[in-house]
C-alpha cells in the first residue's frame, strides 16, 4: 500500500479537548478514522519545578512536590524527603517510616482509583466513574485528617513527617478500605467482563516488553507487559521489605492488562496498609499519655522557672503548627524541628527552632549528590539532588514516571483508531503536573 | 370539525413530543443521579420553590435561547442553520403518526386518537427517522471542522447500519400482523396477544437497533464526547439545543414504536377500551404513555450503565450480528405463520 498516494488529513487533538485534560496536544494524521502518524506535544503545564527548587530551602521544596502528581501527592512528598535524607545521612524512626508507608499506599489507591474511573468515564461509563470517585472521597477525607489538606498535603519534612497519626485513624481507615473494596467490586462487575468494555480495551494500546523497557517505562504500564519491576520490591525503601504483597503483572501489555494490573494493585495496597496498621510501633502519645496544655500556659510555666513541670505536658497548638513528636522525628537536631513544647518553653528549643527556619541558616546538608527513587502510582518516581553545602538544593532533578510513557505514546497509537486514543491515553494516566513539572 | 380535530391532534403530538423531550432531560438527570448516589439538578427555583428540579428544563430552554449563536467563519452558513431544523423536524414528524389511542365514540361521533391516520404509517415513520440523519451530515459538513465531519461520517454509516437492522427486525412482525398501519397492528395485538409474545427476538433486535438510531450511549458515536466531540461541535445556543432535543424525541419515537408494535400499544388486556367512551380514550392515552415511559426508563438505565462502542465494532454488531439474526428471525416467522395458518 502506497501511503503517499492516499488522501489523509490532519486533526489537531488538544490541548482544548475533553480527553486531553487541557494539557496535552496530539497532532494526528488520519486516514478516515485510522491514525497514520501522531505527534505528541507536551509542556502546557510547565512550572519550572526544578529551577524553582534551586531557590528554595530543603524543606520549602516539599509544597512544590505536592503539585507534581496531584492525584497522589503524598508519594511525591515522601520521594523528595527520602532523597534529601539519603544525602544528609538521616534515618527516620520506625514509626515515622510506617506513617510514610501508610501515606504512600493511601495515595497509590487514590491514584489508581482515579485512573480507572477516568478511563471508564471517557469510554462513556459515567456511573463507574462516580462510584470510584465516591470511594476515593473516603480516602481523601482520611488524607485530610492526616495532613490537613486533600491535595496540597506537604506532609513530609526532612527527617520526619509533619505530625503523628490522628486519634482513631486506623479505625476510620478500615472503614474507608471497606468502602474502596465495595467500589472496586462494583467496578469489577460493571467493567471487567463487560463485552463492550473488553472490546474497547483488549488488544488496543499494545506495547511489547522490549519496547517498554527500551523507552524506560515503569509502573503498571511496564508490569502489564509482564516485567515484574516494582521499586518497592527491587530496591526496598522505608519498611517495604517487611510487608507481604505480590506484584501483579500482565502478559499482553494492552489496555485491558493495565486495567487489571491497577485493579489488583489497589487490593495489594490495601493489604500493605492493613499490615502497616498492624505492625506500626506505638508513638509518644500512646507510650506515656501526657496532658495537653495550651502553649501559652507552658510558656508561663517556663517564665516562672517550672521547667520540670513542663515535661509532663504536651503543647496544644493550632493544627498547622503541630510539631514533630520524637517517635516520628529523626534525632538529628540540626535537621529536624524540636517538639513545640520545647520551642515554646525553653531557650534551647527556641534557638534550635530558629536556627532551622531562619533564612540562610536552615538545614545544611554536606556537599554531594545522590539519586533515590520510590514507586509512584505511575512508576518509578526518582529525585536526583545535588547539594553544595547551602541550605537548599543546588540542583534538583525529578524523574517523572509518565514522561517516558508519553514518549512512547505516538508509537503505540500509530495504526490505531481515533476511538482507541481514549482508553490508551487513559491508561497512560498522564498527570501533567509531573509530566511537565 | 374534522379538520379542527386533526389540528388538535397534531398540536397534541407536537406538544407531547416537545414537552416530554424537555421532561426527559430532567428524567435523565434525576435517574442518573439516583443510579450514581447523587442528588441531581435541584437548584432552579421559582419564588423559592424548586419542585425537585422540575424547573431545570425551563431554565435550560431560557439559557439556550439567550445564548449567543456562533457560526464559524469557515461554515456554510445556510446549511449550518438548516441542519438542526431538519433533524428536529424529522423527529417531530414521526410522532404525528403514533397511535396514542384507538377510536372512541363520544357525543355520538367517532373520534380517532391517532393524529395522522395512514395505511402506510409505519414506513412513513421509519422514513422520517432515517431522513433525520441528513441533519447530522449537513451539520458536520457545513461546520467546516474535521471533528464535525468525522461525526457526520460516523452518523451516516451508523444510521445506515442501524436502520437496515431496524427494518429487517421488523419484517417478521409485519408479516405476522399483515399490515403497515400502526393502528391496525395495535388492533391485531388486542385481538390476539402482544407482539413480544410472538416475536421476543424481534423485540430485542428492534429495541437495540432503535437505541442505535437514537444515537445515545452506548451508541453515541456521532457525538462521542470524549473522542471527537461530535457533529454538533460548532453549534451553540438553541441550535445545539435542537440537536439535543432531536436525540430525546427520537428516543420517544422509538419507544412509541416498540410500545405499539410489541407491547400492545394503547390496549389494556381484559378491558374493551374503545367501548368505554371518554374514559376509554383517557385510559388509552394513559396506558400508551405508561408503556412508553417504561421503555424510556429502560433505555436510560442502559445508557447510564454501558460504555460506548467503537465505530467499527458497532458496524460489526449491526451488519454481522444483528442483520443475520433479524433475517433468521424473519425466516422462522414466515415458517411459523405458514404452519399456523
Amino acid at each position: 500500500m502506497n501511503i503517499s498516494n492516499r488522501k489523509t488529513y490532519m486533526l489537531n487533538m488538544g490541548p482544548a479537548h475533553p480527553s486531553m485534560h487541557g494539557v496535552v496536544r496530539l497532532v494526528l494524521e488520519l486516514d478516515g478514522e485510522r491514525i497514520m502518524a501522531c505527534e505528541t506535544e507536551i509542556g502546557y503545564l510547565h512550572r519550572a519545578f526544578e529551577k524553582h527548587a534551586e531557590s528554595e530551602t530543603w524543606n520549602n521544596v516539599v509544597p512544590w512536590t505536592d503539585r507534581l502528581n496531584y492525584v497522589s501527592p503524598l508519594i511525591n512528598n515522601v520521594g523528595y524527603a527520602l532523597v534529601v535524607e539519603k544525602l544528609a545521612g538521616i534515618t527516620v524512626p520506625e514509626r515515622g517510616q510506617y506513617i510514610r508507608v501508610i501515606a504512600c499506599e493511601i495515595s497509590r489507591v487514590t491514584d489508581h482509583l482515579t485512573c480507572i474511573a477516568a478511563t471508564a468515564m471517557e469510554l462513556g461509563s459515567l456511573t463507574v466513574f462516580l462510584y470510584l470517585i465516591k470511594a476515593r472521597e473516603c480516602l481523601y477525607q482520611r488524607v485530610d485528617e492526616l495532613t490537613g489538606a486533600r491535595i496540597t498535603t506537604s506532609f513530609t519534612r526532612v527527617g520526619g513527617v509533619k505530625a503523628d497519626l490522628p486519634a482513631g485513624f486506623a479505625e476510620k481507615c478500615a472503614a474507608a478500605f471497606a468502602e474502596v473494596r465495595t467500589a472496586i467490586c462494583e467496578a469489577d462487575q460493571l467493567l471487567t467482563r463487560n463485552r463492550i468494555f473488553m472490546d474497547r480495551v483488549e488488544g488496543t494500546g499494545v506495547i511489547s516488553k522490549e519496547d517498554a523497557v527500551a523507552y524506560g517505562i515503569t509502573g503498571p504500564f511496564l508490569r502489564s507487559t509482564g516485567v515484574p519491576y516494582d521499586v518497592r520490591r527491587a530496591h526496598p525503601y522505608l519498611v517495604y521489605d517487611r510487608f507481604d504483597f505480590v506484584i501483579p503483572v500482565g502478559s499482553t501489555g494492552d489496555n485491558y492488562d493495565r486495567y487489571l494490573c491497577r485493579l489488583a494493585e489497589i487490593e495489594q495496597s490495601l493489604c500493605i496498609l492493613e499490615q502497616a496498621f498492624a505492625q506500626i510501633p506505638d508513638g509518644d502519645h500512646s507510650l506515656e499519655p501526657r496532658e495537653m496544655k495550651h502553649a501559652y500556659e507552658l510558656q508561663d510555666m517556663g517564665k516562672r522557672g517550672d521547667t520540670e513541670l513542663i515535661e509532663r505536658y504536651a503543647a496544644k497548638v493550632d493544627q498547622t503548627l503541630e510539631g514533630m513528636a520524637a517517635a516520628i522525628r529523626a534525632p538529628n537536631r540540626w535537621a529536624t524541628l524540636p517538639a513545640k513544647e520545647q520551642t515554646y518553653t525553653n531557650i534551647e528549643g527556641l534557638m534550635n527552632h530558629f536556627e532551622l527556619v531562619m533564612w540562610s541558616w536552615g538545614i545544611k546538608i554536606p556537599v554531594g549528590e545522590t539519586y533515590s527513587a520510590v514507586e509512584g502510582a505511575n512508576g518509578e518516581l526518582g529525585f536526583h539532588a545535588v547539594s553544595d553545602g547551602a541550605d537548599g538544593p543546588y540542583r534538583l532533578r525529578c524523574r517523572p514516571p509518565c514522561l517516558f510513557t508519553m514518549a512512547a505514546l505516538s508509537k503505540i497509537l500509530i495504526g490505531a483508531q481515533i476511538a482507541d486514543i481514549v482508553p490508551t491515553f487513559g491508561s497512560v494516566n498522564m498527570i501533567a503536573g509531573e509530566l511537565d513539572r | 370539525m374534522i379538520l379542527l380535530w386533526s389540528g388538535v391532534k397534531v398540536a397534541f403530538a407536537l406538544t407531547f413530543g416537545m414537552s416530554i423531550a424537555g421532561l426527559l432531560g430532567w428524567v435523565e438527570r434525576k435517574q442518573s443521579a439516583v443510579m450514581q448516589d447523587r442528588i441531581g439538578a435541584n437548584r432552579a427555583d421559582i419564588l423559592g420553590f424548586t419542585l425537585i428540579g422540575l424547573f431545570h428544563p425551563i431554565a435550560d430552554a431560557i439559557k439556550m435561547l439567550t445564548k449567543e449563536d456562533l457560526v464559524p467563519k469557515g461554515a456554510l452558513k445556510p446549511f449550518h442553520g438548516l441542519a438542526p431544523m431538519i433533524s428536529l423536524g424529522c423527529g417531530l414528524f414521526c410522532l404525528a403518526a403514533m397511535p396514542f389511542g384507538g377510536t372512541v365514540t363520544v357525543l355520538g361521533r367517532v373520534w380517532s386518537l391517532q393524529p395522522v391516520e395512514s395505511s402506510v404509517g409505519l414506513p412513513l415513520v421509519l422514513a422520517a427517522l432515517g431522513l433525520g440523519v441528513h441533519g447530522i451530515v449537513m451539520a458536520g459538513y457545513a461546520s467546516g471542522s474535521n471533528y464535525g465531519l468525522l461525526g457526520a461520517l460516523r452518523g451516516a454509516s451508523q444510521m445506515i447500519a442501524s436502520e437496515v437492522c431496524l427494518v429487517a427486525s421488523l419484517a417478521g412482525t409485519l408479516f405476522l400482523y399483515g399490515t403497515l398501519d400502526l393502528q391496525q397492528a395495535v388492533l391485531w395485538q388486542a385481538a390476539h396477544a402482544w407482539g413480544i409474545v410472538f416475536q421476543p427476538l424481534g423485540f430485542l433486535l428492534f429495541l437495540t437497533a432503535g437505541a442505535a438510531v437514537t444515537k445515545r450511549t452506548p451508541f453515541d458515536l456521532p457525538e462521542g464526547e470524549s473522542e471527537i466531540v461530535g457533529y454538533h461541535v460548532e453549534y451553540s445556543g438553541m441550535k445545539f439545543g435542537m440537536f439535543l432535543m432531536t436525540d430525546l424525541i427520537e428516543s420517544i419515537v422509538v419507544c412509541c414504536l416498540v410500545a405499539s408494535l410489541y407491547l400492545g400499544g394503547w390496549a389494556i388486556p381484559g378491558l374493551d377500551l374503545p367501548a368505554m367512551g371518554l374514559l376509554g380514550g383517557v385510559l388509552m392515552a394513559a396506558s400508551f404513555s405508561f408503556k412508553v415511559a417504561l421503555l424510556i426508563f429502560l433505555l436510560m438505565q442502559v445508557r447510564w450503565t454501558l460504555p460506548r462502542f467503537r465505530f467499527d465494532q458497532l458496524l460489526d454488531l449491526g451488519w454481522k450480528n444483528m442483520l443475520p439474526l433479524s433475517l433468521a428471525n424473519f425466516l422462522v416467522t414466515v415458517w411459523g405463520v405458514y404452519l399456523w395458518r
